[in-house]
């Protein structure tokens, strides 16, 4: 898998005075808007939220509305995430792979 | 026990959810509300979160005033604590009078005397080579991006399938400035034409529809079939089709939504006992209910939930649900007569649009083997084909040997395809390939609420 290119899928369309709010990707640093879903925060610098456990694709969500459970992603502490509902807050540790040592 | 004292409790603050509340209140009843959303509104009145200022104008176009008239009940009845409102908060099961729910303080549980479902639908899906790669979302994905962030889902856009919300979500997507290369539509104008007379029911959606429709110009095609998507490890990188006249073409993009209108989200009412029926013109299992929504003792649907209508059906079926409740608790309720017949004119609107937009029955029959059906755990048509030879023609079989519908989606999107197959495979009707029985959770609970608080 190559490293994660700079830019992401998203586009900001609209809205884009809000406060901005920090988080980590990969152990990088990135940067969101306050009221961005975790779903949004990752894909604008990123093109998938991780690695397909069934297939060798990248998974990004699906439904945005919590039907589909397309869009977990894990934190560095090896909880996980639905993406599109949770919102992002500063300082999330993010990562598009399971935590080292952990099972995936 | 008094009937004063019944517990009534609602599932979903759409439309549907907020107007049998709100019929509720006007009887003295405190209903408990519980709902998925960071906020009440439902799908086509969601509202994004705080901080975003784009005006209701800006967000919901010709509707509104109703999604301001209904988010300022709803906000209305819980400020006067008429409304018991639980939102963050899925439920995940229903067993024994009692709603088993997540909610953001974790794990809970609500009795029930009466129980009214309003659930709404999810986007119906049909497999495309190639769905599978980040970046393919359904158009009802493409349009919450658009509604609840402000984004767009990707820099060259294609959407394909078929259904009001193609047209719509094109246009919402141009006028926030979006970049799209093509709306591909599988219906066939003639199609379409055979949809009008029932559409008709309601002369000035059809206009509008028609106005937006000639705004999208050259970019939107119909009677396309859909052949593949191509991607690479980022995602999309184009969509194959082939034009009404037969010509192979090829359209860039980095971002596809694709749709086949509704599918009704009825896990939770299967658990609380509700039968089921086949319906051919929807191409779906719809629950069963009388005209105002009863489905079985106690259990009240309403909203897309039970038929898709649309916003405006889903605010009358709601009334008409919550005056069900009312009437079978012995309580008095408003005449219902004039939303009955309403009910009867949108029916005849949403059939004459399932009529214009179908379900491509045709197109999943010919699904390649190599095509991925479940999106959930990557099984391909072939497979699910191979389990139809060895296990039997049908859906719950299927499921066990397959294991097409057993994914994290709980089959909502592969489900109405997986069937199609099943029945092409085996030379029967879709509706003898039989319906996917729901299993709790509807929504696969996070391990660590459940024990936490168990
Ligand atoms: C993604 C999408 C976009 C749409 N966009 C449009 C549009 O732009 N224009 C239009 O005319 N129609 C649109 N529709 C159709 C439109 O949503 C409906 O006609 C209308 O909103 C139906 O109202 P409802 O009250 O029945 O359901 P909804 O408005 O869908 O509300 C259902 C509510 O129930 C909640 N819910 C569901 N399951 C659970 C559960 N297990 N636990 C807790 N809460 C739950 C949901 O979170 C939701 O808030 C859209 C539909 C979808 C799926
Ligand atoms: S994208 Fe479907 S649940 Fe989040």
């Amino acid at each position: 898998m190559k490293p994660h290119p700079r830019t992401g899928r998203i586009v900001r369309l609209s809205e884009t005075a809000r406060p901005r709010v920090h988080f980590h990707l990969d152990g990088s640093p990135c940067e969101a808007l306050a009221g961005d879903t975790v779903l949004t925060a990752v894909l604008s610098s990123s093109h998938h939220l991780r690695q397909s456990e069934f297939g060798p694709e990248g998974r990004a969500g699906f439904c945005l509305m919590g039907a589909c459970q397309d869009c977990w992603i894990w934190q560095a502490d090896g909880g996980r995430l639905r993406a599109c509902s949770t919102p992002v807050m500063e300082g999330m540790q993010l990562l598009t792979e399971a935590p080292a040592g952990w099972p995936s | 026990m008094s009937s004063g004292a019944e517990k009534v409790v609602i599932v979903g603050a759409g439309p549907a959810g907020i107007r049998a509340a709100e019929m509720l209140v006007s009887a003295g009843i405190k209903p408990v509300v519980i709902d998925e959303g960071m906020k009440a509104g439902g799908q086509i009145y969601r509202r994004p979160p705080d901080g975003f200022t784009r005006s209701p104008q800006q967000l919901y176009g010709t509707e509104a005033d109703k999604a301001v008239a209904l988010h300022g009940r709803f906000d209305q009845m819980v400020a006067k604590g008429q409304v018991d409102y639980h939102p963050q908060s899925s439920v995940l099961a229903c067993a024994n009078r009692s709603l088993h729910a997540l909610t953001p303080s974790g794990r809970r549980e609500f009795g029930y005397d009466r129980l009214i479902l309003a659930t709404g639908a999810t986007d119906r899906l049909a497999p495309v080579p190639g769905w599978q790669s980040p970046g393919v979302y359904s158009l009802g994905a493409t349009q919450i991006a658009l509604k609840a962030q402000g984004v767009a889902l990707g820099r060259k856009i294609v959407l394909a399938g078929s259904g009001p919300l193609l047209t719509l979500v094109a246009t919402q997507l141009l006028k926030a400035g979006a970049e799209i290369e093509a709306i591909l539509d599988t219906s066939s104008l003639r199609t379409q034409m055979t949809g009008l007379p029932g559409m008709l029911a309601r002369p000035g959606l059809v206009l509008r529809g028609m106005m937006m429709r000639a705004k999208l110009g050259r970019l939107y095609h119909a009677g396309v079939k859909i052949l593949g998507i191509d991607a690479d490890e980022c995602g999309p990188v184009s969509i194959r089709w082939q034009d009404a006249r037969g010509t192979l073409r090829k359209s860039d993009c980095d971002m596809v939504g694709i749709g086949w209108h509704l599918r009704a989200e009825t896990q939770l009412a299967g658990l609380a006992g509700c039968q089921f029926d086949y319906d051919t013109g929807w191409a779906q299992w719809l629950p069963r209910t009388d005209r105002m929504g009863r489905a079985a003792e106690r259990l009240y649907l309403a909203g897309d939930g039970l038929r898709i209508l649309g916003a405006d059906g889903a605010e009358v079926a709601g009334r008409l649900a919550a005056h069900a409740c009312l009437s079978d608790m012995g309580l008095a309720a408003p005449d219902s007569s004039a939303d009955l017949r309403r009910l009867r004119r949108y029916e005849r609107f949403a059939r004459g649009m399932a009529r214009a937009f179908p379900w491509p029955a045709e197109m999943v029959r010919r699904t390649p083997d190599e095509t991925v059906v479940c999106r959930c755990e990557g099984i391909t048509a072939g497979q699910l084909r191979e389990s139809v030879d060895y296990g039997g023609a049908e859906a719950n079989r299927v499921k066990s040997l397959a294991r097409v519908g057993m994914g994290r989606c709980q089959g909502r999107y592969c489900q109405l395809a997986g069937a199609e197959l099943i029945a092409a495979k085996a030379g029967i009707s879709v509706c003898d390939a039989g319906r996917l029985r729901e299993q709790a959770p509807v929504r696969p609970a996070p391990i660590g609420a459940w024990v936490r608080d168990a």
